[in-house]
């Protein structure tokens, strides 16, 4: 784990990034880098700013100062550089926001098609691997109703595979699961965690934090309060908000 | 009532027809237009949307074929009455099905739009591929309720002296004195066509709340 914080090229960096909403300081002065292959939790409670974060790095929210780095291409108002960042970025969300009137497999190969510019052949292939891989290659021709919340959730996963990011955000991706559920989507992220992808988990999993985390990050109230690997994050909190929200999730569990 | 005159009225229904159909075809497409510029960022996409939207919404469907038919000759466009009421109410219908749509576009849930971004797609391949088809389905059963609207609204074009029904209707009446029984047959012609229309507009919203519709 060391070595991946030290090693790897630097693959998303965020420095000095401030982000408002209206008059609301949502995020005040981030610095944040991401190695590749390096798995980062964040955490923290409601409010404090872990989907802004994240959704300022593929650019779904844009940033009033600072500046933010994904694989060498620096994010400015040019649709250019969003664009190389979003073929780099694969995003997992909360709700899954799959396309409702398109089938898993029509899903997983627009974006390829319409993006990567692939033929129809080409992408339907690269698609039934990631949704062998997420292990739903047999339901690719259902619509997104027909499958349960955790399939619909690895249905998502293997649409933003499709698309060979470089890394990978997720936002509370098991959150709107029935408890049955979870399961299946954090073993599909733990593989991709095995497999090397660089990742940014907004979750409140801690059992998935402590078994794939390379570093634990804390937020409150729009800042980065606290950064430790999970061991040390876990057991001994160096800051006293992150103790007060470790103690509310571990009462909640 | 005889045959010929029976003849007469459906004649009338067959321009009632006609009418509908140029308005609502050629409402499709330029509404899809008015729609689309009525959602852009770009301001001089939009507010001449939103000018469109609200003059065609705030007159009398009277006025703009009055317009039409006299206007056209006046600006040197010398065209035939029925030429000049299918573009009042094409025009009448691209206001209409661009405000439905556009309320339809910005009903699509706003994760659609975050999810084909966190892709990379283009605004044209989110527009159609994403968002369109499902604003699609969820304007149904309004586009299929202003459809009845329209077609009831060509009885207006008997104003400017275009025989359809409700024209001919007058005309068959004023001929055999039985009012009661020509505006009968002329109701009983409109009610065929429009209820189950509005059968088929509440059907699919009945489908649509129960989320059935794909
Ligand atoms: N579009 C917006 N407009 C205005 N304020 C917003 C917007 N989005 C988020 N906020 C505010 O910014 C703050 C941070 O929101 P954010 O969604 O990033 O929090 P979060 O840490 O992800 O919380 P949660 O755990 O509830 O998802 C919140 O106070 C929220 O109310
Ligand atoms: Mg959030």
């Amino acid at each position: 784990m060391e070595q991946s914080q030290q090693g790897g090229a630097r693959m998303i960096e965020m420095r000095k990034v401030e982000k408002w909403y209206g008059a609301f300081h949502a995020l005040k002065s981030v610095d944040l880098t991401v190695r590749q292959g390096e798995r980062i939790v964040l955490c923290g409670p409601s409010g404090s700013g872990k989907s802004t974060l994240i959704r300022c790095i593929n650019h779904l929210e844009t940033i009033q100062d600072g500046e933010i780095v994904v694989s060498g291409h620096r994010l400015n108002d040019s649709q250019k550089a969003v664009d190389a960042v979003r073929r780099e970025v694969g995003m997992v969300f909360q709700q899954f926001n799959l396309f409702p009137h398109k089938t898993v497999l029509e899903n997983c190969i627009l974006a390829p098609m319409r993006v990567r510019k692939l033929s129809r052949a080409d992408a339907e292939a690269t698609a039934r691997r990631y949704l062998d891989r997420v292990r739903i290659g047999n339901q690719a021709e259902k619509y997104p109703a027909q499958l349960s919340g955790g399939q619909q959730q690895r249905v998502a996963i293997a649409r933003a595979l499709c698309m060979e990011p470089k890394a990978m955000l997720f936002d509370e991706p098991t959150s709107a699961l029935d408890p049955e559920m979870v399961k299946e989507v954090l073993d599909t992220m733990i593989g991709l965690a095995r497999d090397g992808m660089t990742m940014i988990c907004v979750t409140h999993e801690m059992g998935f934090a402590r078994q794939v985390a390379d570093r634990v990050i804390f937020m409150a109230d729009g800042e980065i309060v606290e950064e430790n690997d999970p061991d040390t994050f876990f057991r001994n909190p160096q800051h006293e908000r992150s103790r007060a929200f470790l103690g509310e999730i571990l009462a909640h569990h | 009532m005889g045959p010929q005159e029976l003849t007469y009225l459906v004649q009338g229904l067959g321009w009632t027809l006609i009418l509908t159909a140029m308005g609502f075809l050629g409402g499709i497409v330029f509404g899809m237009v008015v729609a689309l510029m009525r959602v852009s960022s770009r301001p001089w996409l939009r507010y001449p949307a939103i000018a469109w939207i609200g003059l065609f919404q705030g007159t009398p469907l009277l006025m703009q074929l009055f317009v039409a038919y006299f206007g056209l000759p006046l600006l040197g466009f010398d065209v035939p009455a029925w030429a000049a009421v299918g573009f009042a109410l094409t025009a009448h219908a691209s206001a209409f099905l661009g405000e439905i749509w556009r309320g339809a576009i910005q009903a699509v849930p706003k994760g659609q739009t975050e999810a084909a971004n966190a892709l990379g797609l283009h605004s044209r391949s989110r527009m159609f591929d994403v968002i369109v088809p499902q604003a699609f389905k969820l304007s149904l059963p309004a586009t299929v309720g202003f459809l009845v609207q329209l077609l009831k609204g060509t009885s207006l074009a008997a104003i400017v002296g275009f025989i359809e029904l409700a024209r001919a209707g007058v005309i068959v009446s004023n001929q055999i004195y039985k009012p009661l029984v020509v505006f009968g047959v002329v109701g009983v012609m409109y009610f065929a066509i429009c209820w189950p229309l509005s059968l088929y507009g509440r059907h699919l919203e009945r489908r649509m709340a129960a989320g059935v519709l794909k």
